[in-house]
């Protein structure tokens, strides 16, 4: 098992969020879209210059920016 | 049965399709007490009940995140509506019902609508509505909003529960510590009747643990001892939280939704045949429709198909509308009584609003291909692909969005752009946004462009418009950069959007779409356009020429007439437009015509409207411009559109040969002083000049001061002047 920041993670690799550091509008916007500790996550790609990030959680697809990703820590298997 | 509902849910779950499937064509469109959030209310009627449907807009959640959620949320509140509506999309409960839970939590009558069924089912996502009505204790009927199944259950559900009085507000346990506070808040706010008569007090107690700005605000309104009383509680426990579990309070909050919404599918409602990751279709669109090499190269692809789209079939439509013009101008020239309301109805009525109607069918193409862009989830993945260049010039990738709409693919129009700022969040990228989408090419720019380029550029028609937008896009994103250094400087906010999978738009949702923006324009052409079209002309032809001028025209007429042998006036004055006439007729003729030229345009000249653009001639001719170009200028600032129809005035003035009613493109590449180069510069000042008084007054709302409505008029026109300039002294010195 190994922990990782969400921008860290590459195409595909998928993983458990553990914590959503981001407090206030950007935090409260994150958890709204169901990016919450425990939840599943999937990278399903980036855009064209590396950033944003799209992923999979609770079977939708979401976009999130590189420094956005940089709060949510992520454990994934190996 | 009568009664008002509401219809609530997250965006992209088939909320409007419903819409549209239950309200069909009785629907009406305005906009929320003081704010610009479109309001969509229809009726719907049957199986015995009409109910009032309004469509609240699409949302996540019901904090004061964005302008929509709080406008759903005054709503909810304030209307009380008989029942609200939820719309959920089956494919992606656990999301969805973190809305319906919110609704829950405020003690509104709900009901779900348990949508795209269909989509679950083929990606092995099986729901059992019963169990989920049973263990959240509210209707949930199952429907498929694109074909209209469920839509009678889902009224019958709405007219059985409607009269039934308000729910008591949902409580979830959000874990010991909260829970407490919440008990010790509810306790002291019930005492205090603190906002009780428009919220629950559990639920204000909720908010202010959420720090929901907007409730939080009207609390220290309403009684700031108490607020402050209420906040130093919330204080402690976010100490307490964090000290302890390293949490927030809101983090606890939506931890435990989803966990209240987790335990809840997990009793058997929702069962899944594959798994959750499993490459979709939508998905395996993705990987090239994203693709880092192939993604921009069909992004421009796509918007370039769109321009052929709208070019290539809208061009027989146009053809007709302006054939239909000239005949009926012809009609009123040969059967209106009196000079001046010939020149009334044909220069200032016909022509006017001929103009701007000929380019409907224009309008409806390039609103039909944007409405499949965006009902397909394609624009989406525009605001992905771009966001990154977006931020360059401190921008948002939402910001996309409303520089789309406001003509960034052409055909948009400023005033709904503008509008669109509201989904972002930050004031300082709104404001940018808001300032800089104007230069995009709005339908009511379009004709002006469509004009020069039909006349000019009639080979590349198609280049020259990408070419066109590609300026705009340019110029905007530059100046908006230009103002985030400068008046509006600030950090950069949150990217957190969804992809919504790619579908086949449904024809009706098209063609209502269509229809309403094209709608827009027609009632704007309409009424504006009319009385603006009456005002110029008016100013086009007061005051007349003196007496003197007039009759040294009448004179030298008269010298040329009696000049030549009586046979020949003869023929000259009665021929037919059939019979040919003698080399020496036609002269004649020639020469009459270009006196009578010369009397129309002094004329025009000596008029208000031809003083000011003789007044200001001297500094456009730097531009290139003549006083008529700077009369259609003017013109524009009332509404873009008047710039073709007054250069049509204005040349139909100057030119009485009745035979030439052919079109204004075919007048200007004849006209003296015009050419390529002055086209182009014309173009430049257009895109860039200031936005129409209708965008004017929507910038100095939405940016909330008119100064910010003076700056757009001022700062913008002088950048299109430099602009434009630039581009002709450049022009004349290359030889163009």
């Amino acid at each position: 098992m190994l922990t990782l920041t969400m921008r860290q993670m590459s195409e595909n690799q998928c993983g458990t969020i553990t914590s959503v550091r981001a407090g206030g509008e950007m935090g409260r916007r994150i958890r709204d879209m169901g990016l919450i500790p425990g939840a599943e996550v999937k990278i399903q790609g980036k855009a064209p210059l590396n950033d944003p990030v799209a992923l999979r959680v609770m079977g939708f697809t979401l976009t999130l920016r590189n420094n956005e990703a940089d709060y949510i820590e992520v454990e994934v298997k190996e | 049965m009568e009664a008002t509902i509401a219809l609530a849910g997250n965006p992209n779950s088939g909320k409007t399709t419903l819409f549209n499937e239950l309200t069909g064509a009785r629907q009406h469109v305005g906009n929320y007490p003081g704010v610009t959030v479109e309001k969509k209310q229809g009726i719907y009627a049957g199986n015995g009940y009409k109910f009032q449907v309004i469509d609240l807009p699409g949302t996540y959640s019901l904090t004061a995140y964005s302008l929509e959620e709080v406008v759903a949320r005054d709503y909810l509140v304030n209307e009380k509506p008989g029942m609200v509506v939820n719309i959920v999309d089956a494919s992606n409960l656990e999301r969805n019902l973190y809305l319906t839970l919110q609704f829950m939590e405020m003690g509104i009558p709900v009901c779900i609508a348990l949508n795209m069924m269909d989509v679950a089912k083929t990606r092995g996502i099986e729901i059992n509505a019963e169990k989920l009505s049973d263990l959240l204790g509210i209707p949930v009927v199952p429907t498929v909003a694109r074909s209209g199944k469920g839509k009678k259950e889902l009224m019958e559900a709405v007219a059985g529960n409607v009269s039934r009085s308000a729910p008591a507000p949902l409580s979830i346990s959000y874990g010991g510590d909260i829970n407490t506070a919440l008990d010790e808040m509810e306790g002291d706010i019930n005492a205090q009747s603190f906002l009780t008569d428009r919220y629950p007090a559990r639920w204000v107690a909720l908010k202010y643990l959420e720090k929901d700005e907007q409730i939080v605000d009207l609390g220290q309104k309403e009684d700031p001892s108490f607020s402050q009383k209420i906040e130093s509680v919330v204080q402690k426990v976010s100490d307490h939280l964090s000290d302890t579990l390293d949490t927030y309070p809101e983090a606890m909050i939506a931890d435990q939704r989803y966990g209240y919404i987790h335990a809840i599918t997990k009793q058997g409602v929702i069962k899944h045949s594959r798994h959750q990751n499993r490459l979709r279709l939508s998905d395996k669109m993705d990987k090239v429709l994203t693709n880092r090499f192939l993604g921009p190269i069909i992004m421009v692809a796509v918007l370039m198909g769109l321009y052929r789209f709208t070019f290539t079939y809208s061009e027989m439509p146009v053809d007709w509308c302006e054939r239909f013009f000239g005949w009926l101008g012809g009609v009123a020239e040969a059967n209106l009584p009196g000079d001046l309301l010939k020149s009334l109805v044909i220069s200032g009525v016909i022509d006017g609003v001929g103009g701007v109607l000929g380019f409907v069918p224009l309008i409806m193409f390039m609103f039909f291909g944007i409405s499949i862009l965006e009902d397909s989830g394609y624009l989406a993945r525009v605001a992905f692909m771009l966001d990154r260049v977006f931020r360059i010039f401190g921008l948002h990738g939402s910001s996309v969005m409303a520089f789309i709409v406001s003509g960034g693919i052409a055909g948009g129009c400023a005033v709904p752009g503008v509008m669109a700022t509201r989904t972002l969040r930050s004031p300082k990228e709104r404001l940018a946004t808001l300032l800089t989408v104007p230069f995009m090419t709005c339908g009511a720019k379009l004709p002006v462009f469509a004009l020069l380029v039909a006349a000019f550029f009639a080979e590349n028609e198609a280049i020259v418009m990408l070419i066109i937008t590609l300026i705009a896009w340019l110029g905007a994103l530059l100046v908006a950069k230009l103002l985030r250094t400068t008046v509006i400087k600030g950090e950069s906010t949150p990217f957190v959007m969804e992809l919504p999978p790619y579908r086949l738009p449904t024809f009706k949702g098209l063609f209502i779409h269509t229809w309403e923006r094209t709608w827009q324009y027609i009632r704007k052409a309409g009424t504006v356009i009319l009385g603006i079209s009456i005002i110029l002309w008016a100013m086009m032809t007061y005051p007349g020429l003196p007496e003197s001028q007039a009759r040294r025209f009448e004179e030298k007429r008269a010298a040329l007439l009696t000049s030549v042998p009586p046979s020949i006036v003869n023929d000259v004055t009665s021929a037919g437009e059939d019979r040919g006439l003698s080399p020496r007729a036609e002269e004649i003729k020639d020469q009459l015509m270009t006196i009578d030229f010369q009397e129309a345009e002094s004329a025009l000249r000596h008029s208000l409207a031809g003083r000011i653009g003789t007044t200001l001639e001297g500094l456009t001719a730097l531009a290139g411009f003549d006083w008529r170009t700077n009369i259609a200028l003017v013109g524009g600032f009332a509404a873009k559109e008047v710039v073709v129809s007054t250069l049509g005035t204005a040349y139909s003035l100057g030119d009485v040969d009745p035979e030439e009613t052919g079109s204004l493109s075919k007048t200007l590449v004849n006209a003296p002083g015009w050419s390529p180069l002055t086209a182009f510069s014309l173009i430049i000042f257009t895109i860039f000049y200031a936005p129409c008084f209708v965008a004017v007054v929507c910038i100095a709302r939405e940016a909330g001061s008119w100064k910010w409505g003076a700056f757009s008029m001022v700062f913008n026109t002088i950048i299109a002047f430099s602009l434009s300039v630039a581009v002709y002294q450049a022009g004349s010195l290359l030889g163009y």
